[in-house]
């Protein structure tokens, strides 16, 4: 029973502001390697026979088209979360995640736009995944403005992890829509039954930014709940405490 | 090393999409670090005001 203790506790706001404490370090430099690695691997491997070096945009592009989905299911499963059984934590996790997910959407859309210039001749095709992929970031969007609309943190905790939830429909059209409308978008190489047809020495490095960004993500995410918690506790000695501590200089020169 | 910044042709769009990603990352990276600070600054003044001004 001592899991559920520790699991219960981790709702609290302050134990896991003590708990991120410990993890953030070791986040931020397995991003930091990883990254690194995935990059020189992605300079590394050999050039597409069709597409030359232009290739090169798919180590960003579909790893960050891989983040904006995982974003957002989280986003919307802990926000779900949050509302029926009213733990504090995921609906800042919820809350801190709208922004990431939004700006990886947002690096998917541009970077997808990027290499369609040479390879299709377009910046933009109203094709299934683009167009899916768009109002995803709209999706975001929403629900940042609406979880912000509101007086009440509660009520707009409450409307936007609807929106969340109803949105989540949009996350397997987007990962189908290649197999179930013709599209100007490729099918998958990857993620698809059978094994992957992409060169091996492609794969690795794509994998390993997937991984990647899966640690800035939490690396990230970390650094913004940490935030959260901060703001909603700012009333709580603790909280106080370690403010006047980081801020010993200030107030002394705002005193004079 | 040209070859390397050429990117065969597409250096354009190559380089400004791994640009693009940095800036990404960058500002998501620099977003929470701004908004700590100033929380914290808050925070520390609104303590300060409520215990009259004394720290010490």
């Amino acid at each position: 029973m001592a899991s559920w203790v520790w699991f219960h506790k981790l709702g609290s706001p302050k134990h896991f502001y003590a708990l991120s404490e410990k993890l953030l370090p070791w986040f931020a430099y397995a991003t930091a390697i990883t990254l690194a690695i995935s990059v020189y691997g992605a300079f590394s491997a050999p050039p597409d026979y069709q597409q030359g070096q232009s290739y090169r945009i798919m180590f960003i592009h579909v790893p960050s088209a891989w983040m904006s989905l995982f974003i957002y299911v989280v986003m919307a499963v802990s926000a779900a979360i949050a509302l029926i059984w009213k733990i504090k934590v995921t609906d800042l996790v919820a809350g801190a995640s709208a922004q990431i997910g939004a700006s990886f959407t947002f690096l998917t859309l541009c970077t997808g736009s990027i290499w369609g210039r040479p390879m299709w001749g377009t910046w933009w095709a109203w094709d299934a995944r683009l167009t899916s992929e768009l109002i995803l970031l709209f999706l975001f969007i929403g629900y940042i403005a609406l979880r912000s609309s509101f007086e009440d943190r509660a009520a707009g905790a409450k409307a936007s992890a609807v929106l969340a939830m109803v949105g989540l429909v949009n996350v397997p059209i987007i990962h189908f829509s290649v197999q179930w409308w013709n599209t100007l978008h490729q099918p998958p190489s990857v993620s698809k039954f059978g094994m992957p047809s992409i060169d091996p020495s492609m794969l690795w490095p794509l994998l390993l930014m997937a991984v990647a960004l899966k640690l800035f993500y939490i690396t990230v995410l970390l650094m913004r709940v940490r935030c959260e918690v901060l703001d909603r506790e700012r009333g709580s000695p603790w909280v106080q405490e370690l403010a006047l501590a980081e801020n010993g200089g200030a107030v002394q020169e705002a005193k004079r | 090393m040209t070859d390397f910044l050429q990117m065969g042709g597409y250096a354009a769009f190559v380089w400004s999409a791994y640009g693009l990603a940095l800036v990404v990352l960058l500002g998501n990276v620099i977003a929470p670090l701004r908004q700590r600070r100033k929380l914290l600054r808050e925070i520390a003044r609104a303590a300060t005001r409520m215990k009259g001004g004394s720290t010490s």
